[in-house]
């Protein structure tokens, strides 16, 4: 295993497109040094900011915070990284494999448009997890996005496929222009989930305050959920057994757009 | 000082067509000869060009800016610059940033640039992008033909004032030239119309039609005596069957000079989309003929790129006929701009034949010195694959070969496949610089006699063209080596070139009410002062007759 720790936190962002296993796996201890990383504008090493200790390897830990270095993991389709510690924007972006776990928390833009592969933030995300970059016409295509704490802002945004599921609370625009995929919110959300919405499945396990555009459908209980917390079980993110059970009123929208997305809001017993 | 020595030297203007001989340099001038002590750059086995003029590109300024702003997923894939000593950083792609455009410019070997449209009302943003756009110098025209105080007074027949009102606006501007998009069609995009029939009045007016306006404009340039003569995007850009317009437009001009920008626009039969099939053999005919014009190619080359135009009705038309996302931008009393991201595709027939319709023209138009080669960036490509063009001018092969990807039905709507001419290197000397320096009335460029600007690009012999004009070896501004070996060497600001018209200065009388009465800017306010252009050289307003 690589292992890569961070000597001292910067102020200015550091840019680690670098630190993804498929750029580590096939070097060794000298060229992983010799990596670049961009510091501002600024060009260098990568041995400028972090100690490298071993070679290459399909497996790689970051320690330290990591708060203010991005793109970690972006494009990789292999292997796996194991942050200790928090990690900055733009997480896992564009990844279309391996997995990537966070043991703190996670900035923005975790995951942006993804296809592939999964990531488990052990604390808070930020905003624009699994989103469209600006300008984009779809978000997260693939892969799972799981997350302990809480998100921020426009969860899932454009996403087309894939699964996010958050225990923690989110904030304003979930789920924002969906056009596929799965959302499972486990402490609901704040305002506007689901705006937008073309076609997908937002779950929540808590009320939600519903935009006028959402039209209840019925109430049921979707056989479906739980094969999703088996599998969510098998990736280390349990679903307490009773949300399974009872009740789900399905709410059609977003009629605005139109869409023919659905939001499940659990009705507990 | 510089000697090049034992280049094969191409200046077309002063007749010298791949002639082994040394090139030296002094001040920033070409010279006759140099010390023994100057540097030496051997050029042997390579070729001696003077640096390119882009006649007609779209790099700075509120339009272009509007559009960055639209593109940012494009910008997400689009090539790096870092930071260096030399260089700022900056992105290229279809919409370079303004620094990466003179590093890229300079990167091809070209060393003068014309910003083809600024609205006046904006000139201030365009001159500090042109400020920020290194090494090449630059020129900008200045959009007149939907400026609705010079559309009342024609209106009104006052051709005079007219006159004394656009010579007012060019220097309030510190523009080098007249522009006019769609004239007529962008004053009735604010009325959500716009302006098809060059005979059919403007809408909003009772009289003044786009033909009056058309004349009206090139009878101002020739008797302001501007270098460059009115600059026309004809109206009706884009349709099938526009090439009556175009040969109208002509027409219309009646000997007087003016230049027709990327006439690959505007150069398409047929009665809709369906039937669109290329016009090249029409338009060139008349273009032949009428010898007091000149005209950029506006060539298309297929990929991704941004559409970016004044002409706002068609860029309207775009974005229904694309259903791509879409930014329009009025700018009061002046004109407009629409932008729309597009793709040239080779399975769309209508792309098929655009594309081969800027070959076309650059082919079949006999006189190289009146068509200068141009993309109309971005419109029609990005300017950094203007080598691409080079390779399809040069090589009749390989023309060949792009054509068979095109079914049956496709070719029979172009031209292209029966024609065997190859461009020569003097020829695409005079098509990327001699010509459009001489088109836009910059008596020191695009040329290397003696004191000329010491702009020159050497390129290595190479088979593949492409590659060839692509990465110079060496590339030397204002006598200075900017480019060595694809590495920038040094940085400098470039100059920009503004004209002063002359004009009755109680013109201003006229106009300050008409600002009060109409404008958001005041009076005061509006023109941009010398100051405020960096490394401003106003040239004179002589027409140098050729």
């Amino acid at each position: 295993m690589l292992t890569v720790t961070l000597k001292e936190p910067t102020t200015v962002p550091l840019e680690a497109e670098a630190l993804s296993p498929d750029v580590l796996a096939p070097l060794k201890h000298d060229a992983i040094c010799a990596l670049p990383v961009l510091l501002g504008k600024r060009s260098m090493r990568l041995d400028d900011f972090f100690t490298v200790e071993g070679d290459g390897s399909e497996e790689i830990e970051l320690r330290g915070d990591l708060t203010k270095v991005k793109w970690i993991g972006q494009h990789m389709t292999r292997g796996k990284i194991r942050i200790v510690g928090n990690v900055g924007m733009h997480l896992g972006a564009y990844m279309t494999g391996g997995s990537i776990e966070v043991t703190g928390n996670a900035t923005d833009w975790v995951g942006g448009e993804m296809s592939g592969g999964s990531i488990h933030i052990g604390g808070n995300a930020g905003g624009q997890l699994g989103c469209a970059y600006r300008g984009s016409m779809s978000g997260m295509s693939g892969g799972t996005i799981l997350v302990e704490g809480s998100a921020g802002i426009e969860l899932g945004m454009r996403m087309k496929r894939g699964l996010i599921a958050v225990r923690g609370s989110v904030r304003d625009f979930a789920g924002l222009q969906m056009k596929g995929g799965t959302i499972v919110l486990m402490s609901g959300a704040e305002l506007r989930t689901g705006a937008w919405m073309q076609r997908g499945t937002i779950i929540s396990m808590k009320p939600l305050r519903l935009l006028p555009t959402f039209a209840h459908a019925c109430d049921y209980n979707p056989m479906f959920l739980g094969i999703y917390t088996k599998h969510l079980a098998t990736l280390g993110f349990s679903i307490p057994h009773e949300v399974t059970q009872g009740t789900y009123r399905r709410y059609t929208g977003d009629a605005a757009v139109p869409g023919k997305g659905e939001l499940l809001v659990w009705q507990p017993r | 000082m510089i000697r090049i020595r034992n280049g094969k030297v191409y200046d077309p203007a002063n007749g010298v067509n791949g002639v082994i001989r040394d090139v030296c340099i002094a001040d920033g001038k070409i010279v006759a000869e140099v010390d023994v002590a100057a540097r030496t750059l051997d050029a042997t086995g390579m070729f001696v060009f003077p640096g390119g003029v882009d006649v007609h590109t779209h790099i700075g300024g509120a339009a272009l800016n509007f559009a960055r702003g639209l593109i940012p997923e494009q910008h997400r894939k689009a090539t790096p610059i870092f930071h260096s000593q030399y260089r700022r950083a900056g992105i290229i792609g279809t919409t370079p940033t303004t620094f990466a455009t003179g590093y890229v410019y300079a990167g091809m070997g070209w060393t003068t640039a014309n910003e083809a449209a600024v609205p006046v009302l904006s000139a201030k943003h365009t001159h500090e992008e042109l400020h920020d756009t290194p090494i090449i110098d630059k020129t900008c025209c200045v959009l007149m033909a939907n400026n609705e105080i010079v559309l009342d007074l024609l209106e009104n027949d006052e051709q005079d004032r007219a006159k004394q009102v656009v010579a007012w606006y060019v220097w309030a501007a510190k523009a080098y030239g007249i522009k006019a998009v769609n004239p007529g069609g962008v004053a009735g995009w604010k009325w959500g119309k716009d302006c098809k029939g060059l005979s059919d009045v403007i809408p909003g007016y009772k009289k003044v039609t786009p033909a009056k306006m058309i004349s009206s404009l090139a009878q101002i340039a020739d008797e302001l005596n501007l270098p460059h003569p009115v600059h026309i995007h004809c109206n009706n850009l884009g349709a099938p069957g526009n090439a009556s317009t175009t040969i109208e437009t002509m027409k219309i001009l009646e000997g007087r000079r003016a230049h027709l920008a990327h006439l690959q626009y505007h150069a398409y039969g047929g009665d809709d989309w369906f039937t669109m099939r290329s016009a090249a053999v029409e338009i060139a005919e008349h273009f032949n003929a009428n010898t007091n014009l000149t005209c950029d190619a506006g060539a298309v080359l297929f990929g991704n790129t941004v559409t970016v135009t004044a002409d706002g009705p068609w860029q309207h038309l775009l974005y229904q006929l694309t259903g791509r996302k879409w930014g329009n931008l009025d700018v009061e009393n002046e004109t407009g701009c629409g932008v729309v991201p597009y793709v040239y595709k080779e399975k769309n027939v209508v792309n098929a034949v655009q594309w081969a319709v800027g070959l076309e023209l650059l082919l079949l138009i006999t006189d190289p010195w009146r068509i200068c080669l141009t993309t109309d960036h971005p419109n029609g490509a990005t300017f950094w694959r203007y080598p691409e063009i080079v390779q399809l001018l040069m090589n009749a092969d390989f023309r060949k070969e792009q054509l068979k990807q095109f079914p049956d039905s496709t070719l029979s709507r172009m031209v292209l496949p029966e024609l065997t001419r190859e461009y020569t290197l003097s020829e695409i000397a005079i098509i990327t610089s001699a010509g459009p320096a001489r088109t836009l009335g910059l008596t020191q460029k695009g040329h290397l006699g003696i004191g000329a600007d010491a702009d020159i690009a050497i390129y290595n012999e190479s088979n593949d063209v492409a590659q060839m004009f692509a990465h110079p070896r060496y590339v030397i501004k204002s006598g200075e080596v900017v480019v060595e070996e694809g590495e920038l060497r040094k940085s400098g600001e470039g100059r920009q070139f503004a004209v002063k018209p002359e004009y009755d200065e109680s013109i201003e009388d006229f106009l300050r009410p008409l600002f009060q009465q109409h404008y958001t800017m005041s009076f005061e306010n509006y023109p941009v002062s010398c100051d405020r252009v960096h490394n401003l050289e106003v040239h004179a307003c002589k027409y140098c007759g050729k």
